[in-house]
Protein backbone atom coordinates (compact mmCIF):
# COMPACT_ATOMS: atom_id res chain seq x y z
CA UNK A 1 0.00 0.00 0.00
CA UNK A 2 1.30 3.41 -0.95
CA UNK A 3 1.19 5.97 1.87
CA UNK A 4 2.75 9.00 0.25
CA UNK A 5 2.91 9.78 -3.42
CA UNK A 6 4.00 12.70 -5.58
CA UNK A 7 2.70 12.74 -9.15
CA UNK A 8 4.54 14.97 -11.63
CA UNK A 9 4.94 17.74 -9.10
CA UNK A 10 6.38 21.01 -10.36
CA UNK A 11 6.80 24.09 -8.20
CA UNK A 12 7.67 27.60 -9.25
CA UNK A 13 8.33 30.69 -7.16
CA UNK A 14 8.27 34.21 -8.43
CA UNK A 15 11.33 36.18 -7.50
CA UNK A 16 11.83 39.78 -8.51
CA UNK A 17 9.94 39.68 -11.81
CA UNK A 18 11.20 36.27 -12.96
CA UNK A 19 10.13 32.85 -11.87
CA UNK A 20 12.33 30.15 -10.43
CA UNK A 21 11.44 26.52 -10.94
CA UNK A 22 12.30 24.91 -7.64
CA UNK A 23 11.37 21.36 -8.55
CA UNK A 24 10.35 19.93 -11.89
CA UNK A 25 8.22 16.93 -12.63
CA UNK A 26 8.98 14.99 -9.47
CA UNK A 27 7.23 11.66 -9.04
CA UNK A 28 7.89 9.36 -6.15
CA UNK A 29 6.02 7.05 -3.87
CA UNK A 30 6.65 5.75 -0.40
CA UNK A 31 5.06 2.48 0.67
CA UNK A 32 3.56 1.78 4.07
CA UNK A 33 6.25 1.48 6.70
CA UNK A 34 8.98 2.48 4.29
CA UNK A 35 11.61 5.11 5.00
CA UNK A 36 12.82 6.98 1.94
CA UNK A 37 15.67 9.46 2.07
CA UNK A 38 16.06 12.34 -0.36
CA UNK A 39 19.49 13.83 -0.85
CA UNK A 40 20.62 16.59 -3.13
CA UNK A 41 22.71 19.74 -3.32
CA UNK A 42 21.55 22.68 -1.24
CA UNK A 43 18.83 24.75 -2.88
CA UNK A 44 17.56 21.84 -4.97
CA UNK A 45 14.04 22.16 -3.60
CA UNK A 46 14.10 19.36 -1.06
CA UNK A 47 12.26 21.45 1.51
CA UNK A 48 9.74 22.56 -1.10
CA UNK A 49 8.96 18.91 -1.71
CA UNK A 50 8.33 18.45 1.98
CA UNK A 51 6.13 21.53 2.31
CA UNK A 52 3.99 20.30 -0.55
CA UNK A 53 3.58 16.94 1.15
CA UNK A 54 2.61 18.66 4.40
CA UNK A 55 -0.01 20.70 2.55
CA UNK A 56 1.68 24.00 3.43
CA UNK A 57 2.36 24.78 -0.23
CA UNK A 58 0.21 23.99 -3.24
CA UNK A 59 2.20 22.70 -6.23
CA UNK A 60 2.04 24.60 -9.53
CA UNK A 61 1.50 21.36 -11.40
CA UNK A 62 0.88 17.80 -10.37
CA UNK A 63 -0.33 16.59 -7.01
CA UNK A 64 0.67 14.99 -3.77
CA UNK A 65 -1.35 12.17 -2.28
CA UNK A 66 -1.41 10.78 1.22
CA UNK A 67 -3.20 7.47 1.72
CA UNK A 68 -4.59 7.91 -1.79
CA UNK A 69 -6.17 11.25 -0.94
CA UNK A 70 -5.07 14.40 -2.70
CA UNK A 71 -3.31 16.81 -0.32
CA UNK A 72 -5.31 20.03 -0.36
CA UNK A 73 -3.97 21.53 2.86
CA UNK A 74 -2.56 20.50 6.20
CA UNK A 75 -4.02 17.14 7.14
CA UNK A 76 -3.90 14.89 10.12
CA UNK A 77 -2.12 12.01 8.36
CA UNK A 78 1.09 13.98 8.02
CA UNK A 79 3.41 15.58 10.57
CA UNK A 80 6.71 17.26 9.94
CA UNK A 81 9.88 17.93 11.83
CA UNK A 82 12.58 20.41 10.95
CA UNK A 83 16.20 21.10 11.73
CA UNK A 84 14.96 23.69 14.22
CA UNK A 85 13.24 22.05 17.18
CA UNK A 86 10.52 24.75 17.17
CA UNK A 87 9.80 24.17 20.85
CA UNK A 88 7.81 27.01 22.36
CA UNK A 89 9.92 28.65 25.07
CA UNK A 90 6.89 29.47 27.23
CA UNK A 91 5.70 25.87 27.39
CA UNK A 92 7.26 23.16 29.50
CA UNK A 93 8.51 20.08 27.64
CA UNK A 94 5.35 18.08 28.31
CA UNK A 95 3.19 21.01 27.20
CA UNK A 96 5.27 21.31 24.04
CA UNK A 97 4.78 17.64 23.25
CA UNK A 98 1.04 18.15 23.79
CA UNK A 99 0.83 21.06 21.32
CA UNK A 100 -0.37 19.08 18.32
CA UNK A 101 -2.94 16.96 20.13
CA UNK A 102 -4.13 20.01 22.02
CA UNK A 103 -4.71 21.89 18.76
CA UNK A 104 -6.56 18.89 17.40
CA UNK A 105 -8.91 19.18 20.34
CA UNK A 106 -8.16 16.03 22.33
CA UNK A 107 -9.22 15.98 25.97
CA UNK A 108 -6.55 17.36 28.24
CA UNK A 109 -6.06 14.14 30.19
CA UNK A 110 -5.63 12.23 26.92
CA UNK A 111 -3.09 14.81 25.71
CA UNK A 112 -1.09 14.43 28.91
CA UNK A 113 -1.26 10.65 28.83
CA UNK A 114 0.12 10.53 25.29
CA UNK A 115 2.78 13.12 26.02
CA UNK A 116 4.09 11.30 29.09
CA UNK A 117 4.11 8.00 27.21
CA UNK A 118 6.28 9.51 24.48
CA UNK A 119 8.51 11.33 26.95
CA UNK A 120 9.09 7.96 28.58
CA UNK A 121 10.04 6.43 25.23
CA UNK A 122 12.51 9.22 24.58
CA UNK A 123 14.00 9.21 28.11
CA UNK A 124 12.69 12.69 28.87
CA UNK A 125 10.16 11.91 31.59
CA UNK A 126 12.15 13.58 34.35
CA UNK A 127 12.43 16.71 32.22
CA UNK A 128 8.69 16.96 31.56
CA UNK A 129 8.31 20.12 33.60
CA UNK A 130 11.53 21.77 32.44
CA UNK A 131 11.52 24.56 29.91
CA UNK A 132 13.23 24.14 26.51
CA UNK A 133 16.15 26.44 27.33
CA UNK A 134 17.09 24.12 30.19
CA UNK A 135 17.62 21.16 27.84
CA UNK A 136 20.52 20.19 25.59
CA UNK A 137 20.16 20.33 21.81
CA UNK A 138 19.77 16.57 21.55
CA UNK A 139 17.08 16.45 24.23
CA UNK A 140 15.22 19.28 22.56
CA UNK A 141 15.27 17.46 19.26
CA UNK A 142 13.95 14.32 20.97
CA UNK A 143 11.16 16.41 22.45
CA UNK A 144 10.40 17.73 18.95
CA UNK A 145 10.25 14.17 17.67
CA UNK A 146 7.90 13.25 20.52
CA UNK A 147 5.66 16.19 19.60
CA UNK A 148 5.61 15.02 15.98
CA UNK A 149 4.66 11.48 16.98
CA UNK A 150 2.06 12.57 19.56
CA UNK A 151 -0.48 13.31 16.82
CA UNK A 152 0.02 9.74 15.57
CA UNK A 153 0.60 10.61 11.91
CA UNK A 154 0.83 7.86 9.32
CA UNK A 155 3.51 9.78 7.41
CA UNK A 156 6.45 11.69 8.88
CA UNK A 157 8.20 14.35 6.84
CA UNK A 158 11.65 15.00 8.26
CA UNK A 159 13.64 17.96 6.97
CA UNK A 160 17.28 17.58 7.99
CA UNK A 161 16.13 16.87 11.53
CA UNK A 162 19.58 16.29 13.01
CA UNK A 163 21.78 18.70 11.08
CA UNK A 164 21.97 21.21 13.93
CA UNK A 165 23.35 18.87 16.60
CA UNK A 166 26.89 17.64 17.19
CA UNK A 167 28.10 14.40 15.62
CA UNK A 168 27.77 12.17 18.68
CA UNK A 169 24.33 13.44 19.60
CA UNK A 170 23.32 12.89 16.00
CA UNK A 171 24.27 9.22 16.18
CA UNK A 172 22.09 8.77 19.26
CA UNK A 173 19.19 10.66 17.70
CA UNK A 174 19.43 8.57 14.54
CA UNK A 175 19.25 5.46 16.68
CA UNK A 176 16.15 6.79 18.50
CA UNK A 177 14.44 7.76 15.27
CA UNK A 178 15.20 4.49 13.46
CA UNK A 179 13.90 2.38 16.38
CA UNK A 180 10.76 4.43 16.78
CA UNK A 181 9.94 4.41 13.07
CA UNK A 182 10.38 0.65 12.93
CA UNK A 183 8.47 -0.11 16.12
CA UNK A 184 5.55 2.12 15.24
CA UNK A 185 5.66 1.04 11.59
CA UNK A 186 5.64 4.67 10.44
CA UNK A 187 6.24 5.81 6.90
CA UNK A 188 8.79 8.57 6.50
CA UNK A 189 10.33 10.85 3.92
CA UNK A 190 13.69 11.97 5.24
CA UNK A 191 15.39 14.93 3.68
CA UNK A 192 19.07 15.17 4.46
CA UNK A 193 22.37 16.34 3.05
CA UNK A 194 24.27 13.69 5.00
CA UNK A 195 24.93 10.77 2.64
CA UNK A 196 25.78 8.40 5.47
CA UNK A 197 22.60 9.32 7.32
CA UNK A 198 20.57 8.69 4.17
CA UNK A 199 22.05 5.21 3.77
CA UNK A 200 21.86 4.00 7.37
CA UNK A 201 18.34 5.28 8.09
CA UNK A 202 16.44 4.39 4.95
CA UNK A 203 15.17 1.62 2.72
CA UNK A 204 15.67 3.66 -0.41
CA UNK A 205 17.57 6.82 -1.32
CA UNK A 206 16.46 9.28 -3.99
CA UNK A 207 19.03 11.62 -5.48
CA UNK A 208 17.89 15.05 -6.59
CA UNK A 209 19.69 17.24 -9.08
CA UNK A 210 20.54 20.90 -8.63
CA UNK A 211 17.74 23.39 -9.34
CA UNK A 212 15.33 22.78 -10.88
CA UNK A 213 15.26 19.70 -8.68
CA UNK A 214 14.55 16.44 -10.40
CA UNK A 215 15.03 12.90 -9.22
CA UNK A 216 18.04 11.61 -11.10
CA UNK A 217 18.83 8.38 -9.29
CA UNK A 218 17.24 5.88 -6.98
CA UNK A 219 19.14 3.42 -4.83
CA UNK A 220 17.68 0.50 -2.90
CA UNK A 221 19.50 0.08 0.36
CA UNK A 222 19.31 -3.68 0.55
CA UNK A 223 20.74 -4.00 4.03
CA UNK A 224 19.29 -5.49 7.20
CA UNK A 225 18.86 -3.64 10.50
CA UNK A 226 17.07 -0.50 9.42
CA UNK A 227 16.17 -0.10 13.08
CA UNK A 228 19.81 -0.19 14.12
CA UNK A 229 21.81 2.50 12.28
CA UNK A 230 24.76 1.92 14.61
CA UNK A 231 25.07 -1.58 13.29
CA UNK A 232 24.65 -0.42 9.70
CA UNK A 233 27.40 2.16 10.22
CA UNK A 234 29.84 -0.69 10.84
CA UNK A 235 28.73 -2.60 7.75
CA UNK A 236 31.22 -2.46 4.86
CA UNK A 237 28.40 -2.26 2.30
CA UNK A 238 27.66 1.31 3.35
CA UNK A 239 30.69 2.71 1.54
CA UNK A 240 29.51 1.21 -1.73
CA UNK A 241 26.16 3.01 -1.43
CA UNK A 242 27.84 6.24 -0.53
CA UNK A 243 30.11 5.99 -3.55
CA UNK A 244 27.08 5.51 -5.77
CA UNK A 245 25.35 8.49 -4.22
CA UNK A 246 28.39 10.62 -4.83
CA UNK A 247 28.43 9.59 -8.45
CA UNK A 248 24.78 10.54 -8.70
CA UNK A 249 25.53 13.92 -7.16
CA UNK A 250 28.55 14.40 -9.43
CA UNK A 251 30.91 14.77 -6.55
CA UNK A 252 34.42 14.35 -8.01
CA UNK A 253 35.90 10.87 -8.23
CA UNK A 254 38.98 11.85 -6.27
CA UNK A 255 36.83 13.01 -3.37
CA UNK A 256 34.85 9.80 -3.54
CA UNK A 257 38.00 7.72 -3.10
CA UNK A 258 38.96 9.71 -0.07
CA UNK A 259 35.54 9.25 1.51
CA UNK A 260 35.61 5.53 0.71
CA UNK A 261 38.81 5.19 2.67
CA UNK A 262 37.43 7.30 5.49
CA UNK A 263 34.26 5.26 6.00
CA UNK B 1 14.16 30.34 43.73
CA UNK B 2 16.72 33.07 43.89
CA UNK B 3 20.30 32.42 42.83
CA UNK B 4 22.96 33.21 45.38
CA UNK B 5 24.13 36.75 44.96
CA UNK B 6 27.31 36.88 42.96
CA UNK B 7 30.35 38.86 44.10
CA UNK B 8 29.68 41.18 41.18
CA UNK B 9 26.16 41.91 42.44
CA UNK B 10 27.41 42.50 45.98
CA UNK B 11 30.16 44.85 44.85
CA UNK B 12 27.65 46.62 42.61
CA UNK B 13 25.19 47.12 45.47
CA UNK B 14 27.88 48.51 47.76
CA UNK B 15 29.08 50.90 45.06
CA UNK B 16 25.49 51.98 44.40
CA UNK B 17 24.84 52.76 48.07
CA UNK B 18 28.14 54.61 48.37
CA UNK B 19 27.19 56.75 45.37
CA UNK B 20 23.84 57.56 46.99
CA UNK B 21 25.54 58.72 50.22
CA UNK B 22 28.03 60.83 48.24
CA UNK B 23 25.23 62.33 46.17
CA UNK B 24 23.09 63.24 49.21
CA UNK B 25 26.10 64.72 51.03
CA UNK B 26 27.05 66.77 47.96
CA UNK B 27 23.46 68.00 47.74
CA UNK B 28 23.40 69.02 51.39
CA UNK B 29 26.75 70.78 51.61
CA UNK B 30 27.79 71.30 47.99
CA UNK B 31 25.67 74.42 47.22
CA UNK B 32 27.03 76.38 50.24
CA UNK B 33 30.61 75.32 49.52
CA UNK B 34 30.32 76.42 45.90
CA UNK B 35 28.47 79.60 46.85
CA UNK B 36 25.31 78.65 44.98
CA UNK B 37 22.31 80.58 46.40
CA UNK B 38 19.53 78.52 48.00
CA UNK B 39 16.93 79.79 45.56
CA UNK B 40 18.95 78.12 42.77
CA UNK B 41 19.79 74.81 44.46
CA UNK B 42 18.24 74.40 47.89
CA UNK B 43 20.16 71.91 50.09
CA UNK B 44 18.67 68.54 50.96
CA UNK B 45 17.50 69.63 54.43
CA UNK B 46 15.54 72.57 53.00
CA UNK B 47 13.81 70.31 50.51
CA UNK B 48 13.00 67.88 53.32
CA UNK B 49 11.52 70.68 55.42
CA UNK B 50 9.48 71.88 52.47
CA UNK B 51 8.27 68.30 51.96
CA UNK B 52 6.97 68.15 55.54
CA UNK B 53 5.36 71.60 55.20
CA UNK B 54 3.69 70.68 51.92
CA UNK B 55 2.50 67.36 53.36
CA UNK B 56 0.58 69.20 56.10
CA UNK B 57 -0.27 72.53 54.48
CA UNK B 58 -0.37 72.11 50.68
CA UNK B 59 -2.31 68.81 50.51
CA UNK B 60 0.71 67.00 49.08
CA UNK B 61 -0.86 63.54 49.55
CA UNK B 62 -3.93 64.69 47.61
CA UNK B 63 -1.92 66.06 44.69
CA UNK B 64 0.32 63.00 44.61
CA UNK B 65 -2.75 60.79 44.65
CA UNK B 66 -4.33 62.68 41.75
CA UNK B 67 -1.20 62.39 39.64
CA UNK B 68 -0.73 58.72 40.52
CA UNK B 69 -4.35 57.97 39.60
CA UNK B 70 -4.01 59.80 36.27
CA UNK B 71 -0.79 57.92 35.53
CA UNK B 72 -2.38 54.60 36.42
CA UNK B 73 -5.53 55.14 34.33
CA UNK B 74 -3.64 56.68 31.40
CA UNK B 75 -1.04 53.92 31.42
CA UNK B 76 -3.61 51.14 31.72
CA UNK B 77 -5.86 52.46 28.94
CA UNK B 78 -2.95 53.51 26.71
CA UNK B 79 -1.24 50.14 26.91
CA UNK B 80 -4.51 48.26 26.51
CA UNK B 81 -5.34 50.22 23.36
CA UNK B 82 -1.77 49.94 22.10
CA UNK B 83 -1.82 46.18 22.59
CA UNK B 84 -5.23 45.69 20.96
CA UNK B 85 -4.40 47.83 17.92
CA UNK B 86 -0.93 46.26 17.73
CA UNK B 87 -2.41 42.77 17.64
CA UNK B 88 -5.09 43.73 15.11
CA UNK B 89 -2.55 45.31 12.77
CA UNK B 90 -0.22 42.38 13.37
CA UNK B 91 -2.78 39.83 12.26
CA UNK B 92 -4.02 41.89 9.33
CA UNK B 93 -1.24 43.04 6.99
CA UNK B 94 -3.87 44.83 4.87
CA UNK B 95 -4.94 46.98 7.79
CA UNK B 96 -1.32 47.73 8.61
CA UNK B 97 -0.60 48.72 5.03
CA UNK B 98 -3.64 51.01 4.89
CA UNK B 99 -3.11 52.61 8.28
CA UNK B 100 0.68 52.83 8.50
CA UNK B 101 1.07 56.36 7.02
CA UNK B 102 -1.42 57.76 9.54
CA UNK B 103 0.11 55.86 12.40
CA UNK B 104 3.51 57.12 11.40
CA UNK B 105 2.26 60.72 11.20
CA UNK B 106 0.66 60.45 14.62
CA UNK B 107 3.80 58.86 15.98
CA UNK B 108 5.99 61.67 14.68
CA UNK B 109 3.67 64.37 16.04
CA UNK B 110 4.87 65.40 19.51
CA UNK B 111 2.12 63.96 21.69
CA UNK B 112 2.57 66.47 24.50
CA UNK B 113 1.69 69.27 22.06
CA UNK B 114 -1.87 67.96 22.16
CA UNK B 115 -2.19 68.91 25.83
CA UNK B 116 -3.49 72.49 25.30
CA UNK B 117 -5.97 71.17 22.75
CA UNK B 118 -7.32 68.56 25.11
CA UNK B 119 -7.66 71.17 27.84
CA UNK B 120 -9.61 73.38 25.46
CA UNK B 121 -11.90 70.45 24.80
CA UNK B 122 -12.32 69.07 28.30
CA UNK B 123 -11.48 71.90 30.66
CA UNK B 124 -9.43 71.79 33.84
CA UNK B 125 -10.40 68.22 34.68
CA UNK B 126 -8.35 65.02 35.00
CA UNK B 127 -9.43 63.86 31.55
CA UNK B 128 -7.05 65.86 29.34
CA UNK B 129 -4.10 64.62 31.45
CA UNK B 130 -5.24 61.03 31.12
CA UNK B 131 -5.72 61.53 27.39
CA UNK B 132 -2.17 62.83 26.89
CA UNK B 133 -0.87 59.86 28.88
CA UNK B 134 -2.92 57.43 26.77
CA UNK B 135 -1.61 58.96 23.56
CA UNK B 136 2.00 58.88 24.66
CA UNK B 137 1.86 55.33 26.09
CA UNK B 138 -0.01 53.96 23.09
CA UNK B 139 2.82 54.06 20.56
CA UNK B 140 5.69 52.20 22.17
CA UNK B 141 3.30 49.44 23.23
CA UNK B 142 1.62 49.20 19.84
CA UNK B 143 4.88 49.23 17.88
CA UNK B 144 6.44 46.59 20.11
CA UNK B 145 3.42 44.30 19.84
CA UNK B 146 3.17 44.79 16.08
CA UNK B 147 6.86 44.11 15.54
CA UNK B 148 6.66 41.06 17.80
CA UNK B 149 3.79 39.56 15.80
CA UNK B 150 5.68 40.24 12.57
CA UNK B 151 8.81 38.62 13.97
CA UNK B 152 7.21 35.29 14.92
CA UNK B 153 9.16 32.51 13.19
CA UNK B 154 7.07 31.49 10.12
CA UNK B 155 8.13 27.90 10.76
CA UNK B 156 6.32 28.04 14.11
CA UNK B 157 3.19 29.19 12.31
CA UNK B 158 3.64 26.40 9.78
CA UNK B 159 4.07 23.91 12.59
CA UNK B 160 0.75 24.98 14.07
CA UNK B 161 -0.82 24.95 10.60
CA UNK B 162 0.42 21.41 10.01
CA UNK B 163 -1.59 20.43 13.10
CA UNK B 164 -4.58 22.05 11.38
CA UNK B 165 -4.70 24.97 13.80
CA UNK B 166 -7.39 27.58 13.20
CA UNK B 167 -6.45 31.26 12.87
CA UNK B 168 -7.60 31.81 16.46
CA UNK B 169 -5.50 28.89 17.72
CA UNK B 170 -2.43 30.21 15.90
CA UNK B 171 -2.96 33.55 17.59
CA UNK B 172 -3.60 32.31 21.12
CA UNK B 173 -1.12 29.43 21.17
CA UNK B 174 1.75 30.92 19.16
CA UNK B 175 1.59 34.62 18.32
CA UNK B 176 0.18 35.98 21.57
CA UNK B 177 2.60 34.23 23.93
CA UNK B 178 5.49 34.90 21.55
CA UNK B 179 4.74 38.62 21.75
CA UNK B 180 4.95 38.78 25.54
CA UNK B 181 8.63 39.75 25.97
CA UNK B 182 8.46 42.72 23.53
CA UNK B 183 5.04 43.64 24.94
CA UNK B 184 6.58 44.01 28.39
CA UNK B 185 9.50 45.96 26.96
CA UNK B 186 6.88 48.35 25.55
CA UNK B 187 5.11 48.51 28.91
CA UNK B 188 8.35 49.43 30.65
CA UNK B 189 8.86 52.37 28.29
CA UNK B 190 5.17 53.26 28.57
CA UNK B 191 5.21 53.31 32.36
CA UNK B 192 7.79 56.10 32.41
CA UNK B 193 6.23 57.99 29.51
CA UNK B 194 2.82 57.99 31.22
CA UNK B 195 4.27 60.25 33.92
CA UNK B 196 5.59 62.64 31.27
CA UNK B 197 2.17 62.84 29.62
CA UNK B 198 0.34 63.50 32.88
CA UNK B 199 2.80 66.17 34.07
CA UNK B 200 2.62 68.07 30.80
CA UNK B 201 -1.15 68.01 31.03
CA UNK B 202 -1.06 69.30 34.59
CA UNK B 203 1.49 71.98 33.75
CA UNK B 204 -0.63 73.32 30.93
CA UNK B 205 -3.77 73.74 32.96
CA UNK B 206 -5.47 72.63 36.13
CA UNK B 207 -5.44 73.04 39.84
CA UNK B 208 -4.50 69.61 41.05
CA UNK B 209 -1.64 67.19 40.77
CA UNK B 210 2.13 67.33 41.13
CA UNK B 211 2.44 69.15 37.80
CA UNK B 212 0.22 71.86 39.20
CA UNK B 213 2.42 72.12 42.35
CA UNK B 214 5.44 72.31 40.05
CA UNK B 215 3.99 75.30 38.17
CA UNK B 216 2.74 76.83 41.42
CA UNK B 217 6.17 76.55 43.06
CA UNK B 218 7.80 78.08 40.00
CA UNK B 219 5.36 81.01 40.10
CA UNK B 220 6.25 81.66 43.71
CA UNK B 221 9.97 81.18 43.07
CA UNK B 222 9.73 78.42 45.69
CA UNK B 223 12.60 76.24 44.49
CA UNK B 224 12.32 73.65 47.28
CA UNK B 225 8.69 73.09 46.27
CA UNK B 226 9.76 72.44 42.68
CA UNK B 227 12.32 69.93 43.94
CA UNK B 228 9.72 68.17 46.09
CA UNK B 229 7.37 67.90 43.10
CA UNK B 230 10.12 66.51 40.88
CA UNK B 231 11.11 63.95 43.51
CA UNK B 232 7.55 62.75 43.96
CA UNK B 233 6.99 62.54 40.21
CA UNK B 234 10.07 60.37 39.99
CA UNK B 235 8.66 58.25 42.79
CA UNK B 236 5.32 57.81 40.98
CA UNK B 237 7.15 56.83 37.78
CA UNK B 238 9.42 54.50 39.72
CA UNK B 239 6.50 52.70 41.36
CA UNK B 240 4.81 52.28 37.97
CA UNK B 241 8.02 50.90 36.45
CA UNK B 242 8.56 48.54 39.37
CA UNK B 243 4.99 47.27 39.11
CA UNK B 244 5.54 46.44 35.44
CA UNK B 245 8.73 44.59 36.27
CA UNK B 246 7.06 42.56 39.02
CA UNK B 247 4.25 41.52 36.68
CA UNK B 248 6.77 40.82 33.92
CA UNK B 249 8.73 38.47 36.17
CA UNK B 250 5.59 36.50 36.91
CA UNK B 251 4.44 36.31 33.29
CA UNK B 252 7.85 35.64 31.76
CA UNK B 253 8.95 33.18 34.45
CA UNK B 254 10.00 30.72 31.73
CA UNK B 255 12.74 32.99 30.45
CA UNK B 256 16.31 32.05 31.30
CA UNK B 257 17.47 34.00 34.34
CA UNK B 258 19.55 37.01 33.52
CA UNK B 259 23.11 36.92 34.85
CA UNK B 260 22.61 40.07 36.92
CA UNK B 261 19.34 40.70 38.65
CA UNK B 262 19.08 43.94 36.76
CA UNK B 263 15.95 46.05 36.52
Amino acid sequence: MIRLEYRNVTMRFSSGGGTITAIRNVSLSVADGEVVAVIGPSGCGKSTLLNIGAGLLAPAEGEALVDGERVEGPNSHVAFMLQKDLLLPWRSIVENVMLGVEIKGFARTECRRRAYELLDTFRLKEFADHYPHQLSGGMRQRAALARTLAVDPSVLLLDEPFSAVDAQTRIMLQQDLARTLKQAGKTALLITHDLLEAVILSDRVLVMSARPGQIVDEIEVDMADRDDPLKRRRDGKVSGFIARLMDGLHIGEATADLAREAV
Amino acid sequence: MRPARSPLARRGTIASLALLVIFLAAWQWGPSLLGIPHFIVPPLSMVAEEFVRMWHVSSLPFHTGITAAEVLVGFALGSLMGAVIGYLLGISPTAEFALSPYILALQIAPKVAFAPLFILWMGFTVYPKILVAILIVFFPVMINVLTAIRAVDPDLINLARSFKATRAQIFWKIEFPASMPPFFAGLRIGSTLAVVGVVVGELVGGNAGLGFLLAFGEGQANTPMVFVAILLLTLVGGVAYLAVILIERRVLHYMPARPLESL
